[in-house]
Formats: C-alpha cells, structure tokens, sequence
C-alpha cells in the first residue's frame, strides 16, 4: 500500500505479451455517471455498474507532492501513511484491518497533484467504509511514536523503490533536471535527508491545512445508486465543517527553457541500459484539450503500438537497433507535464548508436509526417477502448478520480474520447514540431558503471 | 480503547455477506466436442475468451529450457500469409487484443473482442494458433527481447532469490528453473526446437476454456469448433510430481546494495487436500493478507524491520509449496529470518486463536465476489477453476467450505503442515551475521 506514484514511471519490466495498452476512456458509460456536491463543497461522482455486487469508494484530497511547502518535501506522502495511524474512534493501523476483515482491499496513493485513499468491498459494506474515511477527513489521532515509527518505514520504501533501483534513481534526477522551477522536480518520496527531518506538527499542519470536504472528491462506483450514495455521503461526509483555509493552487511556473539537458546514471546493478528522453509539454486544461488530444495522438502513432508504430517499426524491426521502445504522454496533470521516448539497444549496439538512430526516426517522421492506416487503426482501437474499459469499473472511477484531482470536470472526461476521434493529422504534426524541442529535453542515459559506450 | 474498537469491529462482523448467485455459468460442448464455460452478459459489446494449454514451461525437454517460453511470445508474431507487422496491423485494425502467455503449468491465451467483429477476430487468432510463422527475423528479435530479459533478472535481487528458492525447491524438474531458460539454452534454440515445443504445447488433449460477456452458447460453440478444432489431437506427455529438496538449508548469495531480498518455503499442500481451505486459513493469518497477518505484526508492526512480507500457498499442477518472501536492510536480515522460524515454530505449536480463524474466514468469504467483476477476469477464474476439476456450481459453494473449516482443524494442520526446521530460506543480498548452509 502507500506506493507514491512517480511522475514518469518508466517501467523497467516491459513484457512481451501485452494484453491491453494505454489509451483508456470512459464516454461508454456516461448516461451511467451522476454528479452532485454536498453543502460543505464535497463533490460527489457517482458511477454505476450492477453486474457484480461490488462497490468502490474513493476519496481524492486535491493537494500532492507538487503543493509541498520548500524543504519539506515527502510530506504529503508521509502523511498518507500517517492517515493509517489512527483517530479517535480507530485506533492506529486499524483501518486497513477493518476493511480486510470484511474481505475487501484498500489503498491510498500520493502524486504531485493529489493524495488518494480508496476501499474496495461488497456493496453492502459502503456504509462501513464511507464511515472510516470521513472519520480519518477530520479526526486523525497521532502519536509521536506512531510518527516516528512511520518516518523509518517510509525511509525503507524509499531504499526499496528508489535507491535500490537506478532506474528509479534516473527518473528522480531527470525530473529535477526538467524543472527547473516548478516542484514537479521534487520526488513524491521526498529527498532523504528532508524526509529524516519530517516532524509530527508538520504532518498535523498538512493534514489541517488541506483535508477538507471543500478539497476532496468522493467517488463512489459499482453496484449502488446515486440516491443511496447521496443519503450516505450526507450522514458521513455532511456533518464535517468546509475548511476556510483552501485556496486555488497556484504553483511557481517554469522560465523559459533554453537549453537541453543531459544525464548519465551509471551504477553496477544496471543490467540494461536504455537512453529516454522527456520534452516539456502541455497537459489536459479545463475545456482546452485539443493540444494534449493531439499529443496523445502522436504518443500512440510513434510508439504506441509493439509492431506498426513508427519507433518499434524503424528501430526494432527495420534497423534492428532496439529491443524496445516508448513513445508516452499521460495529460492528466494540473501543470506542464512531459512526453516521453525511451529505447533500449540491442545487443552489440551503444546508447549514442541508439539514441542517433532515434532522433533519426523522429526526424524523418517531422518531414513524412502521418501514416494514414496507422492513423485509422489507432482512431479504431481508440473507440472500441471505451467499450473496452466499461468492463472495468474501479479503472473508470479511478479515471474520473485523476481528472478531477488535476483540475478536469466531468464533461472534460466525457468529451475526451470524440476530442480524440476529432484529431488531424495535421494538428498531430503541428504538436509535434512544437513540443519535440530539444532545447525543453532532458535526456538520461542509464548505463552499467565501467561499460564502455 | 482497544476495546471499543474490538466491539467495533465485532459488530461489523455480523453482516453474513449474502453470496448472490451473480454469476452464472454454462457449461457448452461446441458441435465439435470442445468444452467450455461461459458468463453470458450482454451488458457491453464485446466479449472476453481465456484458453489454458496445460503443460507450459515445464514441457521444455531436456537442453531445451525456454523453448516453450520464446515459442508462445512468438505466436503472435506472423501467421500465415501475415508477418508479424502484417499481423498487428490486422489485429488492430478490428480492435481485438490477444495476449500470450506461459507459466510452469499452462501456456494461456487471452482475447478481447468486439461483437462487431467477433468473426474476423477468430478467423486472425485461429491462424495465429494453427499457422504460426515462426520467420527467422522474429525469432531473433523476440529471442534479443527474452534474452534481455534473463540479463535483467541476473541483477534484481528478488529475481534471483525466486530463481535460488526455484532450484532448492524442486532440483533439475522443470519447476527448478526459470521457464524462461538460460542465456546459453536460448541462444541455442533453433527455429526446429520452436516448432517442436509449438507441437508438444498446443493441442486438443489439454484444453481449457471459458468465455465471459456478449454472446450465447451456440455462438460460442461455433467459435471454439472454427478456432480450436484444427489443433492436432494429442501433444508432448506432461512431467512428472515432484519431491522437495533441500529442506532446512540456508542459501546465501552475495549481491550489492543496502537490502537483502530473501525468499523462504517449506512443503505445501496441493488443492485436492481435503485440507486445503484449512490450509489457506492458515496462510492468510502467517502470512497472507498483509496488514493482518502474524509475520508482518511481528516482523514489520514490532520491529520495524520491513516494508512488507508474505506468504502464499503455492499448488502447481506436480508439486506444491509454502513460500513467502520478505526485503530487510543487511544488517537486519539475521534478525528477520528468526523472527519468521520463532513465527512459524510458535503457531506450529501453540495454534492460532479463534478469533483470527473468525476474521480470516470473513475476509475470505467477503473478498470472493469481489474477484467477479469483469469479463477478463471471469474468463479466467473460470478457466482456473476447470483445470482444478471442480464443478460449475463451485463459486456457490466455496464459501460454505471456508466456513466449515473449525479452530480444531486449522490448528491440527499447523501441527502437521508447519515444519519450522524445514523451513529453507535464500538470501541474495551483502546480509551480515547469515551463515550459509550451501
């Protein structure tokens, strides 16, 4: 549980036999979404799905990583572990045993732009649920052993996922290359040695500043009806008093980037080296998707696909220089996000050798531009995607959950999937020449220490 | 205060989860003779399909170890007249997902497609799994990607560990090495050894399959007839049980970094047991579901010695296993495996308390509907459950089975089951104060 989401996860575990791939929508079920807010400024989004007796209930506090105070960073995810410590009525580490004992699971997760907490359990264990989390909205209890004991866990998880894995590290260091201002160059983990001075007031302040009905999002989906959802979200959610305290977030912007960047991370437990690259680039905004719709666009078109894609077809199959490659761009964030290329050489092949032959392609697909039956496979894929994903509820609530935290409304969710119908080529290619600017590139290479490349 | 919250959740523990009967299957025989289970919901407009070949990696023969491996990452890699671009292109241009797999006991196809073109779908994945092309390029691309990956393993901790515990486990039968075969046995399959392993792994003699979502039993029948029935009639013998290996010993491997990654087991319980769901009790209060289980209370809530540990029940077809694994900083790992051996001796001889069996069997009985919720994932319970031989009428009597099991018969099977001098554990790390038996 408590696994920090990191800004641009790139797997390093890529499989061969994929089943789904990324582009994941939700317009299928819209006539089955209802949304509505509680006096105290709690939204509500309520989505239902009856096949099977299961509901799943989320909360998503608008404040992440990135809304972290200077020095302290790590906070907002601290915090999420400390929301398992306990309040007056639970006491610590009660919270997840109560809902296993029911046979359901839970979770919570923390990114730049939010902190999330959910609970997956039959249906007719929402009342249960709804009444833990808004328990733990207004009533944290915390020790200051409970504290102290969660600072060295949450050091341990950032030895495990982070410092003992040099992808991990590259990530890390890329990010804070890209920005050069705004604190989407500051780890969700935290910085260790910012982490080890993480106090009990300080989580307290957090928690105070920012967990309110007026900064949260209540999603509920499954088997339940917005009726039952409303009667229950007023009898556990109602009664907690809106904060005063929540403001818009208004985060420090970057400069103008005027110079590419370059990384190299050796480190003797690398056994695969791989080249990646991220441009700076627009994200989804309110009612202004258009541009990311593109992009997202031109991540499919260039490597969105195992086999026809423009890197996996150049590199992989025709020039035979690359074992894999990536093409990305995920829209949902409140601020400037990146699109991301990685590729891994094959045998017998350098990152320099790499990473020419993949500006190469790129370069030539800026003058060849779109071809027209990829375009159309991917526009095909993409409609039946929102079927697909219709089959999965706690995926669409978890969709609704990312949108709204970043910033969306539910019509900007809803509209996505015919933005994406709607995109030309030409306005892919005109995303593409201007975000794929070098000048707005951090490129890492992740290398065996001592190799010689 | 723990009281109240004691009463608290006693009192939620009363709610008995109704096990609605939501899913509803069929069992189909196509006019060809295939058999399957199907979910029939017409909710949404596609349809998912799980097909298990039985046998998988552990059909490699001799030498030829991740054969069977590259053979099914080939598979949708150039069919017929398609070579392997080709191939996407048309599986994609109708928006249908395949996913080929293989583990130790079954070489396993997914697929999603839409009902509107539900018949060019099984017309492309029938070619694929009758005429695969096996073309010299993809062999080598894929062969560079499997290849990659083994190097890959070679320097995670935990991939290691698995493949030590693996080995120490089961010895030269195929469930002690990695399916996905040696750098040197990779290398040296040729396009013959696929073929042969193709040969060995799909046929009609080991079929299992099951379908969740839009279409009816006649429809489904006429698909299987069109896409399985082809296959030739029998393949490779499946391998023989397995003995366990090595019980007791200490296994260390030195590898860099601040952690340790260590893997433990003991003998298992295979699932025709009549004390199997004793058995799973058992587990899920050593080790099973996290937070509430008695080696993370001990090792991670007392001693804050790690992130996580568990254990799991681990029953293949030919040989079965108690295994847990567990990440602890070097100089803790001496700690953590006593308190695991102190955990294990300790419930082997004083039992478990009735109040963990209570909880244990709400969680159990509580978290089964919830596995149901998706056609993929019907698909492939349904699946999973034919090759375990049990009957259709199963998701409505497991949990009366859980329930039936008593304090008494949890706590004879720890006194039988839990062997804490047997317990071999491997670990791959720079661990101080480890002394190695191998």
């Amino acid at each position: 549980m408590s696994q920090p989401i990191r800004m641009k996860p790139w797997i390093k575990r890529w499989s061969y036999a994929v089943l789904a791939f990324g582009l994941t929508l939700g317009q299928a079920v819209a006539d089955k979404v209802s949304t509505f807010a509680l006096d105290n400024g709690l939204q509500v989004v309520v989505i239902e799905d009856h096949r099977a007796p299961v509901v799943v209930h989320m909360v998503w506090y608008k404040i992440g990583a990135a809304d972290e105070s200077p020095g302290h960073s790590g906070i907002a995810h601290f915090l999420e572990h400390l929301m398992f410590q306990g309040t007056k009525e639970v006491p610590p580490e009660q919270f997840s045993k109560i809902v296993a004992a029911q046979g359901g699971s839970d979770n919570a997760f923390t990114t730049p732009d939010y902190t999330a907490y959910f609970q997956r359990v039959a249906s007719d264990r929402l009342d249960l649920v709804m009444g833990l989390e808004a328990d733990r909205m207004h009533n944290l209890n915390l020790s200051q052993n409970d504290v102290d004991t969660e600072r060295k866990v949450i050091l341990d998880e950032r030895t495990e996922r982070t410092d003992s894995d040099p992808s991990a590290l590259l990530n890390e260091q890329m990010a804070a290359a890209q920005y050069m201002n705004h604190p989407y160059g500051i780890p969700v983990i935290g910085w260790r040695h910012e982490i080890e001075g993480l106090s009990r007031q300080d989580a307290l302040d957090f928690y105070h500043a920012n967990y309110a009905p007026n900064n949260a999002i209540l999603i509920v989906a499954g088997d339940v009806t917005p009726q039952q959802v409303l009667d229950l979200a007023k009898k556990h959610y109602g009664p907690i008093p809106p904060s005063d305290k929540i403001h818009d977030r208004i985060r420090p912007t970057e400069p103008p980037q005027l110079a590419e960047r370059r990384l190299v991370l050796a480190d003797a437990r690398v056994a695969q080296p791989y080249v990646v690259r991220n441009y700076l680039a627009g994200e989804r905004n309110p009612g202004d998707q258009k541009e990311a719709a593109a992009l997202t666009m031109l991540a499919q078109l260039l490597g969105g696909n195992r086999a026809t894609s423009v890197l996996a077809k150049a590199l992989e199959f025709d020039q035979k220089v690359a074992t894999y490659t990536e093409a990305s761009y995920d829209g949902v964030s409140l601020d400037q996000t990146t699109f991301t290329f990685a590729a891994v050489p094959a045998d017998g092949v350098s990152l320099d050798q790499v990473e020419k032959a993949m500006d190469g392609v790129i370069d030539q697909f800026l003058k060849t531009g779109v071809d027209a039956a990829e375009f159309a496979r991917i526009k095909a894929q993409v409609k039946a995607q929102q079927i697909y994903s219709a089959d999965n509820t706690q995926g669409l609530a978890h969709r609704y959950g990312m949108a709204l935290a970043s910033g969306l409304t539910v019509q900007d969710v809803q509209a996505w999937p015919d933005l994406l119908q709607a995109v030309t080529p030409d306005e892919v290619m005109a995303e593409a020449k201007k975000v794929l600017d070098r000048r707005q590139a951090v490129t890492g290479w992740l290398q065996t220490e001592g190799a010689a490349q | 205060m723990m009281v109240r919250a004691l009463a608290l959740m006693g009192a939620l523990v009363c709610f008995a989860l109704p096990l609605r009967a939501e899913v509803q299957i069929q069992e189909v025989t196509s006019p060809g003779g295939i058999k399957a289970w199907l979910v029939e919901n017409h909710d949404i407009a596609f349809t998912a399909l799980n097909i298990r070949f039985k046998g998988g990696t552990s059909l490699d023969e001799a030498g030829k170890r991740g054969a069977v491996n590259l053979m099914t990452a080939l598979i949708e890699e150039g069919a017929g007249d398609l070579d392997s671009q080709a191939f996407a292109a048309a599986r994609d241009g109708m928006a249908a997902e395949f996913g080929f797999s293989s583990d130790s006991d079954g070489v396993s196809i997914s697929a999603r497609f839409l009902t509107d073109t539900n018949a060019q779908a099984t017309d492309l994945l029938h070619l694929a799994l009758t005429k695969p092309r096996f073309d010299p390029e993809a062999i080598e691309r894929v062969r560079g990607q499997v290849l990659q990956n083994i190097a890959s393993n070679a320097k995670d901790p935990n991939a290691i560990a698995s493949d030590l515990l693996s080995h120490a486990a089961f010895g030269d039968h195929p469930y002690g090495s990695s399916g996905d075969g040696t750098t040197a046995s990779v290398q040296a399959l040729t396009r013959d050894d696929l073929l042969a392993a193709y040969h060995g792994a799909l046929a009609r003699d080991r079929i299992y399959v099951a379908a969740a979502g839009d279409i009816s039993a006649a429809d489904l029948g006429k698909m299987l007839d069109k896409l399985l029935g082809d296959l030739p009639a029998t393949g490779a013998a499946q391998p023989a049980d397995v003995a366990l290996t090595a019980e007791g010993a200490v296994i260390t491997q030195s590898f860099p970094g601040p952690q340790s990654a260590i893997s433990f087991y003991q003998g298992g319980i295979k699932f025709e047991d009549p004390d199997y769901f004793a058995a799973t009790i058992l587990n899920e209060i050593l080790g099973g579901n996290g937070f509430s289980s008695r080696l993370m209370d001990q090792v991670r809530e007392k001693r804050g010695l790690t992130y996580g540990i568990d254990t799991s029940l681990a029953a293949y077809d030919h040989g079965a296993i108690l295994a847990g694994s567990v990440a602890t900083a070097n100089d803790k790992a001496a700690e953590a495996m006593q308190v695991i051996r102190d955990v294990w001796a300790d419930v082997a001889k004083n039992g478990v308390t009735q109040k963990e069996v209570d909880d244990t069997k709400t969680y159990l009985t509580g978290s089964y509907p919830l596995r149901f919720d998706g056609n993929a994932r019907i698909a492939s319970i349904l699946v999973g459950m034919q090759m375990l031989g049990l009957p259709v009428t199963y998701p409505a009597t497991r949990n009366a089975k859980v329930q039936a099991v008593t304090l008494a018969d949890v706590n004879r099977v720890a006194a039988s089951l839990l062997t804490p001098d047997k317990l071999t554990f491997v670990v791959v790390g720079d661990a101080k104060g480890v002394a190695s038996s191998n």
